[in-house]
């Protein structure tokens, strides 16, 4: 994979979205969410995968449903997994059917994707005591709270809002507390180690479960709606791979609750990563032994540095090339130049993360979205520095040339430019430093680069994962401004580089 | 940039031209806005002479140069130089033969003495002996020290930048030559020098020259006709003599007065 590596990502990325129905030979691609359970599930898939004659390679901690979800479609991807609930309550929101998996297999069917039955785990909300209170108090189920008003409760925010989390519940339940606190997921694992807090709400696959030693309360009268893992895939591959669907049914049922949150446990508190967290499961289950690479942090740090670099150069090379005349055109054409420094302007107020998501539908996920909507960013600065580094030229100079009879081409090339270099050196300079750090956000949509292991390290909490993504962005930010200060030497005439002193 | 646009029309030749005039201005008028920057005026430049336009500032006199050199396009009325209408298709090529040098020289700060000069023989594709050659005979003409060629524009006095600015005004060997104030930004000493060595360079050269100035005692030094304008009008023209002893305003009298007193203060403090 290494060797290969750049080769297959500018494939992936240029060519993918470019081609929405791949011929059958090509590498199946997987796509999982950025949580580690959807990591770690696509990391299962795609060896199982591998054990078939297909090749697989996985687009790991995509920015989200709809992220995924559009790329499957779009068949940037053609296999994820994810949850019931999410698919009734988000992805087919509004589309009206019948309880039950067959009902929303029919659903799913007629969008062209095939959803296969549960992993063996519904990962839901929850609420969890400590075991030892639990059992003091005999508490076993939800209903059990009742009894005990005095018991204070601390839930996540969007628990608290949301109409299926705790207004529901308490409604259901006819549940009496009034201590009830709205408040940070970790702050509520700590909250309710020391005593101040004594239920939460969980999912009931999170790692911390086993490591806090919490006791999962029943959902007596089935109050949680069901958010049974599943495997989402595009139908085509029942005709084009039908041995990685027969492969895949093998794991279905495989995972129950206490495993899955094992697994969880294994990568988010023992850290270890997600790929042999997921083979040793594999060989433990299956007795086959899939070969993962793994790679050395330096591999990683090579590896990000050139989807990074690749990412930028071309961004950056597009929006010299069109940003420069754009700036010319501006300096020279007031009226119109207001306006294209006003709708450049205008792109660089739209949130980055936005502009990346509204690049999926058009542009599928990958190299190409991040590259275009980096691109965009990189226009202003350029534009705006070459129209004021034009403006800012003295008016009897350009008279003068104009004077001379040179046409307005040889003003402006042998003239204008010249003098303006600076500017429009600075512009591009500036647009890069955006570029770079702006790029780290492409690994939300499975661009790489320096912001996968930023990603991984905020989900993991992992401290030197952040940096090893960080740091090199920080140092290729200021390696980039210092070409550009060396190349200021060649590309700023001498005579402006003079001091007055002589 | 100041380029005619090219929907710029020609109006219908009235007044007939003189063949000797180089420059020929019939009815040319120029508003800026509401503004009007020059009233509609006719004056002719001869062949061979030295014109000195002179006014007080705002009267319009850098605006008159700016129409007669293209970089302007008048509102009204039609401008010949060597007896052919200028307009938007014609007036690249005749720049050729017209300099112009402004007050702080105009010079291009990224281009050395030597590249300032040339960058308009070299775009036309001179060979580069011829130049070698031109540089070496406008370097002794101006009295410019060749082994200042290689600095810029920001390593050279006042002085010399005005120098540069009129080798280079003078490098296609011009018919006319535009001058905007070329002493306008000099101190006192290198200005009476300067003025001597234009003056020699005016005579030998027999070149048509304009030259705008607010300085009274320079215009009657540099002048045959001296064209004396107010508020974007011409208010009288002729020779200092007529100018003096018979003004056809008040305003003339009042203006050469202005600047007599100035002169005589400017002699009282060497
Ligand atoms: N581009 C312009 N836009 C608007 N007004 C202008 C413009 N150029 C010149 N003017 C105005 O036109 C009038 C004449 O200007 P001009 O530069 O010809 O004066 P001048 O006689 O050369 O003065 P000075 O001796 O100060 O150089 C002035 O009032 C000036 O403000
Ligand atoms: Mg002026």
């Amino acid at each position: 994979m290494s060797r290969h590596s750049l080769i297959r990502f500018c494939f992936v990325a240029l060519a993918v979205p470019l081609f929405a129905t791949r011929p059958t030979d090509d590498p199946i691609v997987v796509g999982s969410k950025k949580f580690t359970e959807s990591v770690i599930l696509g990391e299962i898939i795609m060896q199982t995968v591998q054990q078939t004659s297909f090749e697989a390679i996985h687009r790991r901690e995509l920015g989200g449903t709809r992220v995924l979800w559009n790329a499957l479609q779009g068949g940037d991807i053609h296999i994820y997994p994810e949850y019931t609930g999410t698919i009734r309550k988000e992805i087919l929101a509004g589309v009206a059917m019948d309880s039950g998996m067959a009902a929303l297999r029919e659903a799913l069917r007629t969008q062209g994707i095939g959803m296969l039955s549960s992993l063996g785990f519904n990962n839901t909300y929850a609420l969890g005591m400590l075991t030892r209170t639990a059992d003091t108090l005999h508490i076993n189920k939800i209903s059990d709270l009742k009894r005990f008003p005095d018991l204070v409760l601390g839930f996540t925010n969007e628990f608290m809002d949301r109409s299926d989390g705790w207004p529901g519940l308490k409604q259901v339940y006819q549940l009496p507390h009034t201590n009830v606190r709205g408040l940070d997921h970790d702050l509520a694992y700590r909250g309710l180690a020391n005593g101040n807090i004594h239920v939460i709400d969980v999912y009931s696959t999170d790692a911390e479960i086993d490591y806090y030693q919490l006791k999962i309360l029943e959902d007596d009268l089935m109050y949680f709606p069901e958010y049974q893992a599943v495997i989402l895939y595009r139908l085509n591959l029942d005709s084009n791979a039908p041995e990685v669907i027969s492969d895949l049914k093998m794991l279905l049922g495989t995972i129950d609750a206490s495993a899955m949150s094992q697994l969880n446990s294994q990568v988010k508190l023992e850290r270890k990563p997600e790929s042999i967290v997921a083979a040793k499961w594999i060989n433990e289950t299956f007795g086959v032994t899939p070969t993962i690479e793994v790679k050395s942090r330096w591999q990683r740090i090579w590896q990000h540095t050139l989807e990074h670099l690749f990412l930028v150069t071309i961004a950056l090379g597009a929006a010299i090339l069109l940003a420069l005349p754009l700036g010319i055109w501006s300096a020279y054409h007031t009226k119109t130049g207001q306006g294209i420094l006003a709708v450049v302007g205008i792109i660089q107020t739209i949130p980055s993360l936005a502009l990346l998501v509204f690049m999926i539908p058009l542009l599928g996920i990958g190299g190409l979205p991040a590259i275009f909507a980096l691109f965009l960013y990189g226009l202003l600065p350029i534009v705006r520095n070459t129209y004021t580094g034009l403006k800012s030229i003295e008016p009897g100079i350009q008279e003068s040339a104009t004077a001379l009879g040179l046409p307005w081409l040889s003003v402006l090339w042998k003239i204008d430019l010249p003098l303006a270099s600076r500017a429009i050196l600075a512009g591009i300079k500036t647009s890069a430093v955006i570029c770079i750090g702006t790029a780290t956000l492409g690994a939300l949509i499975g661009a790489g680069g320096y912001g996968q292991p930023i990603l991984t390290g905020i989900r993991l909490d992992n401290m030197g994962l952040i940096l090893e993504g960080a740091i090199p962005a920080a140092v290729m930010a200021l390696a980039v401004q210092g070409l550009f200060e060396l190349s200021e030497r060649w590309l700023v005439p001498r005579g402006l580089r003079l001091k007055r002193s002589d | 940039m100041a380029i005619i646009p090219a929907d710029f029309e020609l109006p219908l030749q009235l007044h007939p031209v003189k063949l000797s005039d180089m420059f020929s201005l019939n009815g040319v008028s120029k508003r800026f806005g509401s503004f009007t920057a020059l009233h509609p005026l006719d004056v002719a430049f001869r062949e061979g002479e030295t014109s000195v336009l002179i006014g007080p500032s705002g009267c319009g006199k850098s605006t008159l140069l700016k129409l007669m050199i293209g970089l302007l396009k008048p509102d009204s009325g039609t401008i010949h130089f060597n007896n052919q209408p200028i307009s938007p298709t014609n007036i690249q090529i005749l720049r050729h033969q017209m300099g112009y040098v402004i007050q702080e020289g105009g010079l291009f700060p990224h281009l050395s003495v030597e590249q300032n000069i040339t960058v308009m023989a070299r775009h036309l594709d001179w060979s580069i002996s011829d130049i070698r050659q031109r540089l070496a005979d406008l370097s002794a003409l101006t009295q410019f020290p060749e082994n200042l060629w290689s600095r810029y524009p920001l390593q050279l006095s006042g002085g010399q930048r005005q120098r540069v600015s009129l080798m280079r005004a003078l490098m296609l060997d011009p018919k006319v030559l535009l001058l905007d104030e070329p002493l306008g930004a000099l101190d006192p000493m290198i200005r009476a020098d300067l003025q001597q060595d234009l003056k020699e360079i005016f005579n030998q050269l027999e070149k048509t020259v304009v030259l705008v100035t607010h300085d009274m005692g320079e215009a009657s030094f540099f002048g045959n006709e001296i064209i004396l304008m107010r508020q974007g009008k011409i208010v009288q023209k002729g020779t200092i003599k007529t100018l003096v002893n018979q003004p056809t305003d008040p305003f003339v009298k009042d203006f050469i007065q202005a600047q007599r007193q100035v002169t005589v203060i400017e002699g009282n403090n060497p």
